[in-house]
């Protein structure tokens, strides 16, 4: 028999958590990780964690919990720079899966093809985390570790998510490739999002998923697309600007070679959506 | 450990349900084992299947991946809060009549989830869209259904109206709703795991980690004692640890003697209380593994390590059909085409893994479990534990999808041998991993087919030869060696034909009977071939199919003389969509863009029941005295509608409405054997004998009261009621004798399809009757992703007659479903996909438009005419969508499945 706790603050959570135990959200990952009925604790429960609920828009930017589930993103009034976050909402899993899952559970989970973290990659995120040791503050893309692997530190979770308000500019996307319409894993993923001055791109994140053991940004495409017009950005995409920031591997989804040709096609694709939805 | 058992406050359907209760555990084993709500059903304890979903608070989501103590407090709605009326009463609602109506369920397993998934929906939106409806309904898996007929009902639930009724003599050919339909949409139906006494012991089963390994135990009685448990092995088996479909090739042994020869095999069952079995780890169980070089490719079998001892050379058998000369045939060919392709395991995935529940019955062995074949189980665990068949009695329970894998024994041995061992009833249950490891397959296949045509455009030769993966034991390898031969040929003329195969044993999964037993994997090479030729010959594609297309009377491979031939029929009726699409893709593709369309065709043709073996049915139905008409329908529903389509011929024969009629369902100990439920056989062969029995029990009557052929017979309590023009005659039934069945008035007969051995050349008459049909797929292929997005598939089959078009339609969607999922996504690999996560079958989101064409070319020989249907419908639907890809990209794929990847290599190896 397993103890469940059900903290309703950061502090008796961090608390609980001193004393040994799980950490569970939403539980899509944990329980398809067990052939047990129950899950083994004693067990955490941050759903209920007031800290970790709701988006709210602070002086620096936007502030998820991260116990927000994915169709409370994808319920939100959030500005366009979000497209690409709501639209991965909507392709992770199901619906089902939608109403359970959670923002902070696919991070901390770290899989390589976690549908959330290229969108919050191109917004910039931080992550903020709390433990015995105190609160402190990491860009995204240092909190991913690697595959299945972050910077979570024993007794610390993950409390909340920021995204500044200069990354809260422009418009994002996002394509998800899979082998079926839902309930399917990505074989890639591209989450995009260009801030446009004056007919021009004045800022550009591009990120790519699935394509190796964390996703990652393309640096050197979006100095490329700094400063070009919208409407050519998908010309300016090549695979050395791609490519390099990859390792793609094989896998029964498809293989290595594949993975490096879509995720070019993919980005392509996102920026000419981009463009097209710019003009609109 | 010794923590108090705390009590969660749930409230379920509007009532406080209260329940002490592990809070970390899944809701759905809450519902199901504490509340005794199995309506809720669980497929895979993943997320991945959906069957589980519930409602809390207003939103789906899967009970499998819920902890009881975060729905503590909320609003749970499950299946079967669905039937309550306001007042408290029970009475369908209208989403629930809207199933039964379509037709959306077919085994019913899915449609919990589907009914909770579309409530959340249509609280939303009251008229949904089909595009809505999709999204919504996209995180439940069917594999019965194709979802067509699901999309409709939840689209169409608003309008709330009732389905035909027909009366005595128009029970053939309506459109009737599923006389078996109201438990699986009220959620009371009962799959193989939702019925247990309570005290029930509970069966797992050790399974080997390694495709081939010998294993010695360590002190097992050590091991259990503490646990509190027992365990059973080889060792305690007392019959002959052998089963097997075919009995001359029986080989599987139900618990594996020291050596295990594929992953997943098993070794020994432990069994215990339920709630030591719940936490019971097996991972330290005794036992010390020796891995050996496993054989994994067939094409090297040869010449390897002996799978099985009694098959030196892994050759399980090999099947062959001659006919003429096929080296002369193709010599002489203005035009030769030479088509390889390479398949995959493809895994039956029903949404209902295995599960079932044994006990004694004084001297009897009872088991209640899911089945396609409760004879030969019967048969099987009697061997297997040393009974007298006599002494074991199988109850099939409802089967939640079975497409082959459940005619083979998976657990029925194993609870069998648990409930003699310990004297109580056991029960057990499948986890999806376990269903998935050690249950058959499709048998995959390295075929080469190499067919000639003369100028005119005609074939004048074929060779094929094929090497099919059997796995580890025979299973229905035998009968896939044999099928594939005299199938391979397509629907078309043959003449100068040969066609070899061989089934060889490796260390991979079972590969045993699935929908179309290897001869939708031999007609993608056929069709691809067809293809070639006709490009040679620069004829179009199905005016070639046409040309060649066997008529009236001609001879097939097999030198049988074929009546009722509907492939003409079939491929004429799709001429006018093929010219449409031809015209339509012709202007999308000249417009320019990545995505290109393209349409394909393919044939089937597909003989039905045994290949040149008996296979008798026999109905029995009886008249009570009290006047109950009493029909026992042996053949076991899968979903495919024997419940349905056999009572509709028998009410028709005999002239009386379907209502009238009671079922009794294939129970061993009450019910004539009407064999397996594969080789599309049922509706053929059973159906035949429950005409004959109609038609007999009419005669008695009419025979009693000497009234005409014409009369009417009606039921009234306690009479029979006989009219035509000369008047009424009564029957009081209290007059008559019962027999020893408990009726006064019986008929039992007994059908077996006429059919001829073949000969060393496989010349002879395989099947007394076939079917026919033809596919045109729709695709858009992506040229840059290499994905494929199959638009329209027009399906037009020859059914001889229809005797149910609303359930023909659920199979022709169901089977499409299932060869698209072969086609593009379907590929089983020990080890990395033995799950629903990673293997692929369609969602609601894969799927086509579908236009069924239902042509009625009459068999002689069929009921009425009707000819089989189960499992023709997949066989052209893979060669149909490759046919397609090619045509609208140039990449010819002939490793399945289509995944994006190998679509997208071989569009650059076109040049494209
Ligand atoms: C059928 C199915 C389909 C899926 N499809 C997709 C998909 O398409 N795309 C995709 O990206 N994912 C998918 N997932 C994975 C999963 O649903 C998501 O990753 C989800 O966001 C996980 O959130 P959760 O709250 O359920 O995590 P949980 O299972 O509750 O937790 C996951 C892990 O994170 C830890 N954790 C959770 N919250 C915190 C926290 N605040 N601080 C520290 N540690 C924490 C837990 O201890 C655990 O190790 C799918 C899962 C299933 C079952
Ligand atoms: S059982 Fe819950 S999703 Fe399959
Ligand atoms: S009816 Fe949907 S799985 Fe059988």
């Amino acid at each position: 028999m397993s103890a469940w706790h059900r903290p309703a603050s950061l502090t008796e959570a961090i608390g609980l958590l001193a004393e040994g135990g799980v950490v569970a959200a939403g539980c899509t990952d944990l329980f398809p990780a067990t052939r047990r009925q129950a899950l083994s604790g004693p067990v955490i429960d941050l759903t209920r964690v007031a800290e970790m609920r709701g988006i709210s828009e602070t002086r620096g930017g936007w502030r998820f919990g991260a116990a927000v589930r994915w169709s409370e993103v994808l319920s939100a009034a959030l500005p366009p720079a979000f497209d690409g976050l709501k639209a991965a909402a909507r392709e992770v899993g199901s619906v089902q899966i939608q109403n359970a899952g959670t923002l902070g559970g696919n991070l901390c989970n770290a899989s390589p093809a976690a549908d959330g973290v290229p969108g919050l990659l191109t917004l910039e995120a931080e992550v903020e985390l709390a433990g015995p040791a105190g609160m402190r503050r990491l860009p995204l893309a240092a909190f991913l570790a690697g595959a299945r692997r972050t910077a979570l530190a024993p007794g610390e979770v993950l409390v909340a998510i920021h995204v500044p308000s200069h990354a809260a500019a422009g418009r994002g996307a996002f394509l998800k490739l899979g082998a079926r319409r839902y309930l399917v894993i990505s074989i890639a993923m591209v989450a995009a999002r260009l801030v446009v001055k004056g007919g021009r791109i004045d800022r550009a994140a591009v990120a790519v998923g699935a394509c190796g053991p964390v996703a990652s940004r393309l640096p050197a495409l979006e100095a490329a697309l700094a400063g070009i017009a919208p409407e050519d950005a998908a010309a300016a995409v090549s695979e050395a600007l791609v490519a390099p920031a990859l390792a793609p591997i094989g896998d029964v989804r498809g293989d290595a070679e594949y993975r490096g040709v879509v995720a070019v096609e993919l980005v392509r694709r996102a920026l000419r959506g981009l463009a097209a939805e710019g003009m609109r | 450990m010794n923590r108090a058992v705390p009590m969660i406050r749930l409230t379920v359907n509007g009532a406080a349900r209260p329940v002490a209760a592990d809070p970390a555990r899944r809701l759905s084993d809450v519902l199901r084992e504490d509340l005794g709500l199995t309506g809720t059903k669980v497929g895979c304890d993943a997320g991945d299947c959906g069957a589980c979903t519930v409602l809390i608070d207003g939103a789906p989501v899967c009970a499998c991946l819920t902890p009881a103590a975060q729905a503590e407090g909320c609003e749970i709605r499950t299946v079967e809060g669905l039937s309550q009326t306001a007042e408290g009463g029970a009475a369908l609602g209208a989403l629930q009549r809207a199933f039964l109506r379509h037709g959306a369920a077919q085994c019913g397993i899915c449609t919990p989830g589907m009914l909770m998934a579309a409530t959340a929906l249509l609280k939303e939106v009251a008229t949904p869209t089909e595009d809505q409806a999709r999204a919504a309904l996209g995180g439940v898996l069917c594999r019965c259904t194709g979802y067509g007929r699901i999309i409709a009902a939840v689209c169409d639930a608003g309008r709330d109206m009732v389905g035909p009724a027909p009366s005595a003599g128009a029970a053939v050919g309506a459109a009737l709703e599923r006389l078996d339909g109201l438990p699986k949409v009220d959620g009371t139906e009962a799959f193989g795991a939702d019925l247990w006494p309570a005290g029930a012991l509970v069966v797992r089963a050790v399974r080997a980690p390694h495709p081939a390994a010998r294993f010695v135990f360590g002190d097992l009685i050590d091991w259990a004692g503490p646990r509190q448990v027992r365990v059973f092995t080889a060792a305690d088996i007392a019959g002959e640890n052998r089963f097997g479909v075919i009995p001359p090739f029986a080989d599987q042994p139900a618990l594996a003697e020291g050596e295990a020869r594929l992953r997943g095999e098993a070794i020994a069952i432990v069994v215990g209380e339920a709630e030591v079995m719940a936490t019971l780890d097996l991972d330290d169980f005794p036992v010390i593994w020796e891995p050996l070089d496993p054989v994994t490719d067939p094409e090297a079998a040869a010449g390897a390590r002996a799978v099985l001892a009694a098959r030196p050379d892994n050759v399980l058998t090999r099947g062959r059909v001659v006919q003429g000369d096929a080296a002369v045939g193709l010599a002489g060919a203005a035009h030769v085409a030479e088509a390889t392709a390479r398949t995959s395991f493809v895994e039956h995935a029903y949404i209902e893994p295995e599960a079932g529940l044994a006990w004694l019955e004084g001297d009897v062995l009872a088991i209640r479990a899911c089945t396609q074949a409760p004879v030969m189980d019967r048969d099987d665990v009697a061997r297997v534990l040393g009974l007298a068949p006599g002494k074991v009695r199988i109850i099939p329970s409802a089967v939640g999808g079975g497409f082959g894998s459940k005619l083979d024994v998976s657990l029925q041995p194993l609870i069998g041998l648990a409930a003699l061992k310990t004297g109580r009833p056991c029960r057990m249950v499948y986890s999806r991993t376990e269903s998935m490891q050690s249950t058959t397959k499709r048998h995959p296949a390295r075929m080469r087919a190499r067919i000639g045509a003369d100028a005119s455009g005609r074939i004048c030769g074929m060779d094929f030869e094929g090497t099919f993966d059997t796995g580890a034991y025979a299973s229905w390898g035998p009968t896939v060696a044999n099928r594939v031969p005299v199938h391979a040929s397509g629907p078309y003329r043959t003449p100068n034909y040969r066609a070899e195969t061989v089934a060889m044993h490796t260390n991979n999964p079972v590969a045993g009977a699935f929908r179309g037993f290897g001869v939708p994997q031999a007609a993608v090479v056929q069709e691809a071939a067809y293809d070639d030729l006709a490009q040679a010959l620069g004829m179009d594609r199905l005016a070639f199919r046409r040309l060649n297309a066997l008529a009236e009377g001609e001879r097939s491979v097999c030198g049988q003389e074929m009546r009722g031939v509907g492939i003409g029929a079939c491929l004429d009726a799709l001429t006018p969509r093929w010219e449409a699409a031809l015209a339509e893709v012709a202007e999308f593709n000249a417009a320019g863009g990545t995505v290109k369309r393209g349409i394909g065709v393919a044939s089937c043709w597909y003989g039905c029941g045994n290949t040149a073996l008996p296979n008798p049915s026999t109905v029995r139905a009886g008249i009570t005295r009290d006047g109950r008409l009493v029909l026992h329908q042996g053949a076991t529903d899968i979903g495919q509608g024997s419940n349905t389509v056999i009572p509709q011929i028998f009410a028709d024969a005999l002239g009386v409405a379907v209502a009238e009629i009671a079922l009794v369902g294939p129970d061993t100990f009450l019910t004539p054997d009407c064999g397996k439920t594969s080789a599309s056989r049922q509706t053929v062969v059973t159906g035949n004998a429950a005409l004959r029995a109609g038609w007999a029990l009419r005669a008695q009557i009419l025979a009693r009261t000497n009234r005409g052929d014409d009369a009417r017979i009606t039921l009234a309590p306690g009479k029979l009621l006989v009219a035509d023009r000369t008047g009424t005659a009564e029957i009081a039934l209290a007059d008559l004798a019962a027999g020893a069945q408990g009726y006064v008035l019986m008929a039992e007969e007994s059908y077996d399809p006429p059919t001829e051995p073949l000969d060393e050349n496989g010349q002879g008459v395989p099947y007394a009757v076939y079917g026919y049909g033809a596919h045109l797929a729709e695709v858009a292929v992506d040229m840059m992703l290499g994905t494929v997005k199959v638009g329209r598939i027009t399906a037009a089959h020859d059914l001889g007659r229809v005797v149910n078009p609303l359930l023909a339609l659920g199979q022709i969607e169901g089977g499409i479903a299932q060869g698209l999922g072969m086609a593009l996504m379907e590929e089983y690999v020990p080890g990395r996909t033995e799950n629903l996560h990673d293997y692929l079958i369609p969602t609601t989101g894969d799927m086509p438009r579908i236009d069924p064409i239902l042509i009625e070319v009459p068999d002689p020989k069929g009921p009425l005419g009707a000819k089989g249907l189960g499992e023709h419908v997949l066989i052209p639907t893979a060669p149909a969508i490759l046919s397609a890809i090619r045509h609208a990209s140039g990449a010819r794929v002939t490793h399945l499945p289509a995944l994006p990847h190998r679509v997208l290599r071989a569009i650059r190896e076109a040049g494209r």
